[in-house]
């Protein structure tokens, strides 16, 4: 447990600090990620000698994932808190906000499980 | 001292404690996570929003400051990040399964980002916000830092789309699953992808407490998103305006 989440935080500390150092507009725990994934694709490839710490890591990363909604609540309250900020604009932008996320959200979904088909069909031609 | 004094001092000196809002967040996301889990997972009893109900009340009833309940919560909001890169791990379990559907994965960020953008943008336009309101909500469907620094960029208000940016993601996280069984959306990888491509990180908590396959696509949707809409939102707000 120690030894995986002290890989994570490097991974986010290295994350961060090339996200400054490159003044890069992504944030530097999803660098982190980026990292972590190439690591484990092209260097953890062999199975025997990293099997017990990929492992590690591995659960750590699920037990964290697990409560991926709870580490929301203190933002969100704070939305709560400063909502009078939209002012007069409140309704206007939940409307814009319900519609415009729905709508991108079924048109990404729409257009991603038609392509899925066409590909399965293609497949079956050949 | 009477009875009532003492309960008070005592309420005055645990509230300036980082302790009291770590327990009561914990107490406020068990209870939520345990009335989502009794519903079945049912969308609308999400966890996050019954939380931040829960201890935005709390707040305003004990008229305790945001900063003095997140210098605990703190603490918690700190593992967003390690949670982040952990997301490594179940995309990579995947990797097999993304890999063969890589073709409808470019496809649809190259069309769902722009889609996303300029819905916004005309729906902002359609009710006559001001040019700064609109740049402020253009970025809102990534996560919460790279939609601040966009709107830095463009012109926004970095506060307000941080604001706008989370209740996106928990619009998405409760309604999204109804918005796609309206329109008969099955496969669940497409469906995980819509959630991390229009509500972020809220709707990938959303996918990956439903299905293992639609959170991991959902997980992914979120990272690349965030990339491409940096790069989408500059060009398209060129031509635009």
């Amino acid at each position: 447990m120690l030894k995986s989440l002290f890989i994570i935080f490097s991974f986010q500390l290295f994350g961060e600090a090339i996200q400054k150092f490159f003044e890069i507009n992504i944030p530097g725990p999803v660098i982190g990620l980026i990292l972590l994934l190439l690591v484990f694709i092209f260097f953890l490839k062999s199975p025997t000698p990293y099997k017990k710490i990929k492992q590690e890591i591995s659960e750590t990363s699920h037990q964290i994932i697990n409560y991926l909604s709870l580490l929301f609540v203190p933002i969100g309250v704070g939305v709560v808190m400063h909502i009078n900020y939209l002012g007069d604009n409140l309704f206007k932008i939940l409307a814009i906000i319900v519609i415009g996320t729905l709508a991108s959200l079924v048109f990404t979904a729409f257009v991603m499980e038609k392509i899925i088909k066409l590909e399965k069909k293609n497949v079956k031609r050949r | 001292m009477s009875k009532e004094d003492k309960l008070y001092k005592i309420w005055v000196y645990l509230q300036a404690e980082p302790l009291f809002w770590i327990t009561l967040t914990l107490g406020a996301f068990l209870l939520g996570d345990y009335l989502y889990k009794k519903s079945k997972l049912n969308p609308l009893v999400n966890p996050v929003a019954i939380s931040i109900l829960i201890v935005s009340s709390v707040l305003l009833t004990m008229d305790v400051t945001y900063d003095r309940y997140f210098n605990g919560a703190k603490f918690i909001h700190f593992m967003l990040g390690p949670a982040t890169v952990a997301l490594a791990i179940p995309i990579y379990e995947k990797k097999n399964l993304i890999l063969k559907e890589i073709k409808p994965i470019v496809f649809s960020i190259f069309l769902g980002i722009p889609f996303a953008i300029l819905i916004t943008y005309y729906l902002a336009s359609f009710f006559n916000l001001d040019q700064e309101i609109i740049l402020t909500m253009v970025p809102r469907n990534v996560t919460a830092p790279i939609a601040m620094g966009i709107a830095e960029l463009i012109g926004g208000i970095p506060s307000l789309t941080a604001i706008i940016t989370i209740i996106t993601g928990i619009v998405g996280a409760s309604l999204g699953t109804f918005a796609l069984n309206i329109f008969n959306i099955k496969d669940m990888s497409a469906r995980g992808f819509g959630f991390g491509l229009a509500s972020h990180g809220i709707g990938t908590a959303r996918a990956m407490s439903k299905n293992k396959t639609a959170g991991v696509f959902a997980a992914l949707a979120m990272g690349l998103s965030g990339i491409a809409t940096s790069i989408f939102v500059l060009i398209i707000i060129k031509f635009i305006i």
